[in-house]
């Protein structure tokens, strides 16, 4: 496996959709080459991270906001039973 | 690593029963999605058009839209699913709109592999929690994913922050599910190396390498 072919694997690899023999050479292939095995192992912390943080958060101002909207439409259309 | 699901097996969704009483006028059933796409539906928004205002009205608009087109949802999709697609159409539009972005289209900023290639190859050690403070840490993330082209930022939002499926994706985007993973597979070496300058080794505190 080339680094080439290696990068061209990633994605399957991050999701789980390597076939087995690929997979063993992925890993043969990251064994030996360092440059592959820390652009891995770097891909892999750069989707944690930004899984891991909420860096967008809602206010609490917007969240009433959106809930007197949804509601005052609600009672406009008369559609959904309102309160 | 994810276990492949297999078809056929699924289990009803507990939004099933919160759509079908929204359908049938209860109030209280569609406010209870909100309730739980909400921060799912701003995250998209925001991301995308990398800006709150935007993304806020975004957010509003997409429920709306979502509640006056209850009837059309068939359950064919998640219902969060329909939802975020909604929201990324908004979201694009109103890029589309905005006359400073030159990045607009799913379809553009895909031709080329540049930022895609490897180049830095440093460790990242210790991991970046240990060298910086949660807001500094988030400083780093959304000034490094605002860098990202539109089309890459909206494919890495929802495959890997919120976790949709690669099919899912597709679908929420209109793309084939090749062209998802290429994207993402650009989005996420982009974004590596771009973090690679705050995250590698030896680097200093407060100094981008």
């Amino acid at each position: 496996m080339t680094c080439t072919d290696f990068l061209s694997q990633l994605t399957d690899y991050f999701d789980g959709q390597i076939s087995p023999e690929l997979l063993e050479e992925v890993r043969a292939h990251t064994a030996s080459c360092h440059h592959c095995e820390v652009v891995l192992d770097t891909t892999r912390k750069t989707i944690s991270v930004y899984r891991d943080h909420e860096v967008y958060e809602v206010s609490t101002e917007f969240r009433e906001r959106l809930h007197a909207a949804i509601m005052k439409r609600c009672t406009e259309k008369g559609k959904l039973g309102c309160r | 690593m994810p276990a492949i699901q297999s078809p056929g097996t699924e289990e009803i969704h507990p939004d099933v029963a919160l759509v079908a009483r929204a359908k049938e006028g209860d109030a209280a059933a569609f406010e209870q999605l909100v309730r739980q796409y909400e921060r799912q539906i701003f995250r998209v928004a925001q991301h995308i058009t990398q800006n709150r205002e935007d993304a806020e009205d975004i957010t509003q608009d997409a429920f709306l839209k979502a509640y006056e087109k209850l009837d059309q949802f068939q359950g064919n999709s998640k219902f969060s699913t329909w939802l975020v697609r909604i929201a990324v159409n908004e979201s694009l539009m109103r890029l589309r709109k905005r006359k400073t972005s030159k990045t607009v289209s799913m379809d553009e900023d895909v031709q080329t592999d540049e930022g895609s290639i490897p180049r830095d190859f440093a460790e990242w050690r210790p991991n970046p929690e240990q060298i910086y403070g949660q807001n500094e840490l988030g400083d780093i993330l959304r000034k490094t994913i605002q860098g990202l082209p539109a089309g890459f930022r909206t494919v890495f939002t929802l495959r890997d922050i919120e976790n949709l499926s690669t099919e899912e994706t597709a679908e929420a985007l209109g793309l084939s599910v090749p062209a998802v993973k290429s994207r993402l597979l650009r989005a996420r070496l982009q974004l590596r190396e771009r973090l690679s300058r705050y995250f590698r080794q030896n680097k200093k505190e407060g100094q981008p390498a």
